[in-house]
């Protein structure tokens, strides 16, 4: 395959940056679209130019470090993540427009990679639980109902990529942000710290400038681990319950 | 977890790495868009409740001054002429500022949440949600024009007839204008119950996958019968089927 890409440069965070024109050639239909990427960086190191910054680690859609906004669309245009994109998504001669993550709380570090510590400053906030260190406890201990279990592990399914973030038009990061607490919430083991939880991780989501939901269910499409929409319902509920019982404290 | 790509300090402008958190209601978006719901809930309680007086139109001049007649008495012989009145009058207006200031604050923060745009655009979204903000404001301008119309008289075409609200209607509706933007504000205000109804359901926790369907179907009826219910006024002033 032939292509045009149209990427986003920017020497660092305080530079203006441009989207440049880039043709690749002899790019496989089986390739990911970081290893056509990859392909490109080859040649541009070889030429003696800047290679493309992006990030990427695991390459197998669980680490969530890849990010990229490809044709206006977070991951791309499949319901997976960009390692995990492959070109055959694409046809010969195609021009793609490859772009960084865009929220004010996430600002571009350099070309398409940006700074997501905003989210490990909401994890931070209340996004563990209290216990014992020493050796495993006894499995069955705590017992867990089985719609519970599912509904804790459908949201320990985010991997903190932030795409979320990148298609909402408002910047918001209340899916992520409602996977991390639903997650928790429900299960005995995350009881302890329910309502401090909520309010802390949302307190500090609100002070890392993501914008408020306006439930346009962007995130939800774009999030390669299908966290679904009403999962923010599920965290405003949370929210709404921890701020009546920390009212009548 | 994504990488952390820096985590001490901010773009070297030497902010700590967590800054301190607001959990204070009003300072929390969720509370802001909380506000905007049961304030909104509140407003569509009584537009339902609006609509079906309107309807009471088609049944003569003496049905209909009698209903407006009623509501200033409504509450009596307990509350004194038009307390009960003022009263919904007083939540109403503090219902339409909470509304206003909280959707005004949201969207602000909502626009610095996103400064840069993608080169890439795509069709993004239904239109009931790309029209909340400015519809909105389409709705706000109306209420204030429906008001000096048809409460205080002062923007009236014709003498405006204080207990006659019957022949008020028929002269509003016999201006172009007046029909164009009634017409115009009740279709925004059918768009934004549609998407407002189903968005203050998720924002107030009600909503879950199982009511989806439900919640979405509640919504679309409540829009749809709003709009035919107030537009078919107008439209029956102008056909002749009330003069
Ligand atoms: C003063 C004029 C008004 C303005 C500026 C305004 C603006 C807005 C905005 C910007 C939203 C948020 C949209 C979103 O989150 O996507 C909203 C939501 C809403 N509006 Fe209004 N609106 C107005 C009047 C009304 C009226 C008259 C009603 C009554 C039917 C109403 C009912 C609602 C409801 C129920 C919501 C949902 C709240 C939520 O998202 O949880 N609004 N409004
Ligand atoms: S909710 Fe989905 S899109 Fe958002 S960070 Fe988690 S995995 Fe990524
Ligand atoms: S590189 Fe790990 S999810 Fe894509």
């Amino acid at each position: 395959m032939k292509l045009t890409l149209r990427v986003w440069r920017q020497k660092n965070a305080d530079a203006d940056g441009a989207l440049s024109t880039y043709e690749v050639d002899g790019i496989s239909s089986d390739m990911s679209f970081l290893e056509m990427l990859d392909t490109l960086n080859e040649e541009l190191i070889l030429r003696g130019e800047d290679p493309v910054a992006f990030d990427h680690d695991c390459r197998e859609g669980i680490c969530g470090a890849c990010s990229l906004v490809i044709n206006g669309d977070a991951h791309g245009p499949e319901r997976t993540t960009t390692c995990q994109l492959h070109m055959r998504s694409f046809r010969d001669g195609d021009t793609i427009d490859v772009e960084p993550w865009r929220a004010a709380a996430f600002p571009v570090v350099k070309d398409l990679v940006v700074d997501r510590s905003a989210f490990d400053r909401i994890i931070q906030a209340g996004g563990y639980i209290s216990a014992p260190t020493g050796a495993a406890p006894e499995a069955h201990a705590t017992p867990v109902p089985k719609a519970d279990a599912d509904f804790a592990f459908e949201h320990a399914e985010c991997i903190g990529c932030g795409a979320c973030v990148a298609a909402c038009p408002n910047g918001s990061a209340m899916l992520f942000t409602s996977a991390k607490i639903n997650h928790l919430n429900v299960l005995p083991q995350g009881a302890p710290e329910r309502e401090t939880r909520v309010l802390d991780m949302v307190g500090q989501m609100d002070a890392e400038g993501f914008g408020g939901c306006t439930l346009t269910g962007e995130c939800a499409t774009a999030c390669p681990k299908g966290i679904p929409l009403p999962s923010i319902a599920a965290m405003n509920k949370e929210w709404l319950r921890a701020q009546r019982k920390s009212a009548r404290r | 977890m994504a990488l952390a790509t820096k985590t001490t300090t901010d773009r070297g402008t030497g902010r700590p790495p967590s800054p301190p958190r607001s959990r204070t209601f009003w300072g929390s978006t969720i509370g802001k868009k909380t506000v905007m719901a049961v304030s909104g809930l509140l407003m569509l309680g009584y537009l339902v409740a609006h609509v079906m007086g309107n309807l009471k139109v088609f049944f003569g001049p003496e049905e209909f001054n009698a209903y407006g007649h009623w509501l200033r008495t409504m509450g009596a012989p307990v509350l004194h002429h038009s307390w009960a009145l003022w009263l919904v009058r007083i939540v109403l207006l503090a219902a339409v500022v909470a509304h206003a200031v909280s959707a005004y604050q949201l969207s602000r923060r909502d626009i610095r949440a996103r400064p840069t745009a993608y080169a890439h655009r795509r069709k993004r979204s239904s239109y009931a949600t790309r029209t909340m903000r400015w519809g909105g404001v389409v709705v706000a301008l109306f209420i204030v024009w429906h008001i000096l119309d048809l409460t205080t008289g002062t923007a009236h075409p014709g003498g405006f007839q204080e207990g006659h609200p019957y022949q008020n209607v028929v002269d509003t509706f016999s201006t172009w204008y007046g029909n164009v933007i009634y017409i115009v504000a009740m279709l925004a205000v059918g768009l934004h119950v549609r998407h407002g109804f189903w968005s203050a359901a998720q924002t107030l926790g009600v909503g879950n996958a199982r009511r989806e369907r439900l919640l979405k179907t509640l919504a679309n009826g409540l829009a749809l019968v709003l709009t035919v219910g107030f537009v078919s006024v107008p439209v029956a002033v102008m056909t002749g089927v009330v003069s």
